[in-house]
């Protein structure tokens, strides 16, 4: 399916604004704006590359669209397609607020068609087969699409058939949250949550050992269950857990403390080195390895999980890691500062899909995207890229609803405030909390359409 | 984080409040010309009216700070360190001003195309002093 809109979604609304006496003034506001715009975007035709490229993105979601927009921004003439089967866009970051009952369902769901640059070719299908010594990809209806370049932004493959006894139908049943599942597992979620905050119990919490997208998250709902169990006058007829994977709650070693202190003013019981093999749903136990073999917790409520992984269609290509910490799942063979592939250099892995040592977020998704794009038209172009990804990612952790942390980080665990002395990354703050659920969507949706 | 960009924030307030920005633009834009036009005008202020739009701009104030609570699921009740303290103000003065400028202006425009003569600006008591 060819898109061919004329202008930007953008403009088109500012175009729609009917001219008549009561909305000249408001008109004439917005003309300053648009002419701003316009502006911007005759510099950018002026500035765009041509070229006759075949570019597949293998992927519509967060990474995907975000490549397709700036490309078709930088580029003029090029044969762009995105291969991606699920017409639903899924605003991930909000899943969290929806399983802590903040937003509704609705709030995570669009649609892929209404980001999806004009332009730019969308074959409705899954890719199946990477081919990069071809350069070529294969699609499940057996549709060889042939590349010059090709952008890899798959996302990743959540692993629930690891976790022995784990039963995807059940969310939300019997005490079984898991909120990475979908929009419609975290509204599960939080039902099987209020519950338990009405009830109280045993609340068990943990991450898996793999890598995983968003590794604040799964403190952020421990975090918020605290928090319903106190606004319900019950925190004292629950016990929680949380069972970290390795021996951090998280990988940068000043946000593990401060989390670490914050799970000990809230009462949260730690527990390292615990990784959840198996569940059973019906009789409520998890199964956890633990360093001297395995441990049994009954729980009242869970948030399940599961292990992440590349898909399979990369992890059986040529794509992935061929040794070290990134291999065994599959991750994909980036250089962790251009995203480039290292074997195949017309290949580009972004998002979650990349094998790189920080950050599966949204965050990782609007810095990665452009120092890929940057190279890729640098190649066509003729000319050399300096743009480097600097492992630059934030999690805006949240610690009780209407406060969170905003923890910015890059590859080498430094902390990198995008509002030092105005913001600090370890405090608990309303401000973080306004950003999250006010400011966080916009800028992500305007990433996708290639203004952010 | 790359530095900010002024056009981030215009494209990111157009997905936030998409043709509400604009209305809220133009009622800015118009709020404060009527202001300056009935300023210019009346050649001063009055301050009878002035000191009567403050106090519902108070009110402005107020119902600005509730509405952010409403947007955000939240209330400045969470307030957790000077930076927010800081946003809890900007909103409030934010509210206040606009709505003092705003009812100050209407009330004006009102004074004016019903052609009541406007009270002679007052000077302020110091002013009576000195004089």
């Amino acid at each position: 399916m060819v898109r061919s809109r004329n202008d930007s979604d953008l403009l088109d609304k500012l175009g729609s604004i009917s001219l008549n006496r009561r909305s000249f003034l408001m008109l004439g506001a917005a003309s300053v704006s648009a002419m701003l715009l316009h502006s911007q975007s005759v510099r950018a035709q002026d500035n765009k590359v041509k070229t006759t490229s075949r570019i597949v993105i293998a992927g519509g979601g967060a990474a995907g669209l975000t490549a397709a927009s700036q490309l078709a921004n930088r580029l003029d003439g090029a044969k762009i397609t995105v291969i991606d089967a699920r017409k639903e866009h899924l605003y991930q970051p909000g899943f969290t607020l929806i399983a802590a009952g903040i937003k509704p369902m609705a709030y995570a769901i669009s649609s892929t068609a209404e980001y999806l640059p004009p332009g730019v070719e969308w074959v409705e299908e899954r890719v199946v087969e990477f081919d990069p010594e071809g350069h070529r990809v294969v699609t499940g209806s057996g549709k060889a699409i042939p590349y010059d370049f090709l952008v890899v932004a798959t996302g990743l493959k959540l692993d629930y058939d690891a976790i022995v006894g784990m039963n995807v139908t059940r969310i939300g049943q019997n005490g079984l949250g898991s909120v990475y599942h979908s929009p419609a597992s975290a509204a599960a979620t939080w039902q099987a949550l209020s519950t338990f905050a009405d009830r109280g119990g045993v609340g068990v919490f943990g991450r898996p050992a793999t890598e995983m997208k968003c590794s604040g998250a799964p403190l952020k709902y421990t975090f918020i269950s605290d928090d319903h169990l106190r606004r319900r006058g019950n925190r004292d007829k629950a016990e929680l857990i949380y069972n970290a994977h390795n021996k951090t709650l998280f990988s940068v070693p000043i946000v593990h403390e401060k989390a670490r202190m914050l799970f000990q003013d809230r009462g949260v019981k730690i527990q390292y080195d615990h990784i959840l093999q198996s569940i059973d749903v019906d009789r409520r136990i998890a199964t956890f390895k633990t360093l001297d073999g395995s441990e049994e917790l009954k729980y009242d409520f869970i948030n399940v999980i599961p292990p992440m992984r590349a898909p399979d269609a990369v992890r059986n290509s040529p794509l992935p890691w061929q040794e070290g910490p990134f291999a065994g799942d599959g991750w994909m063979e980036v250089d962790k500062g251009t995203l480039r592939h290292k074997r195949y250099p017309n290949v580009f892995g972004v998002g979650d899909v990349a094998g790189v040592p920080k950050g599966k977020t949204a965050a990782s998704v609007k810095w990665q995207v452009p120092v890929a794009v940057d190279h890729l038209v640098a190649t066509i172009a003729g000319t050399q890229s300096d743009a480097v990804y600097n492992g630059y990612t934030s999690c805006p952790m949240i610690t009780r609803l209407g406060r969170a942390m905003l923890v910015e980080f890059d590859y080498q665990d430094n902390l990198t405030p995008s509002f030092p002395g105005v913001i600090a990354p370890l405090e608990e703050l309303w401000v973080t909390w306004v950003i999250k659920t006010m400011a966080l969507k916009p800028t992500y949706l305007a990433m996708l359409r290639g203004y952010a | 984080m790359n530095k900010p960009d002024p056009m981030m924030f215009l494209v990111v307030f157009q997905e936030m409040l998409g043709p509400l920005l604009w209305v809220l633009v133009a009622l800015a834009v118009f709020g404060v010309g009527a202001f300056l036009v009935v300023l210019i005008k009346e050649r001063g202020i009055v301050s009878r009216r002035l000191v009567r739009a403050e106090l519902v701009g108070l009110v402005g104030g107020a119902l600005s700070l509730v509405l952010m609570a409403e947007v955000s699921s939240s209330g400045f009740t969470d307030a957790g360190g000077p930076a927010d303290w800081f946003l809890i103000a900007l909103v409030f003065g934010v509210g206040l001003a606009g709505t003092t400028i705003l009812v100050y202006a209407l009330a004006g425009v009102y004074a004016m195309l019903s052609n009541r003569p406007a009270p002679a600006p007052q000077p302020c008591p110091m002013e009576r002093e000195v004089v």
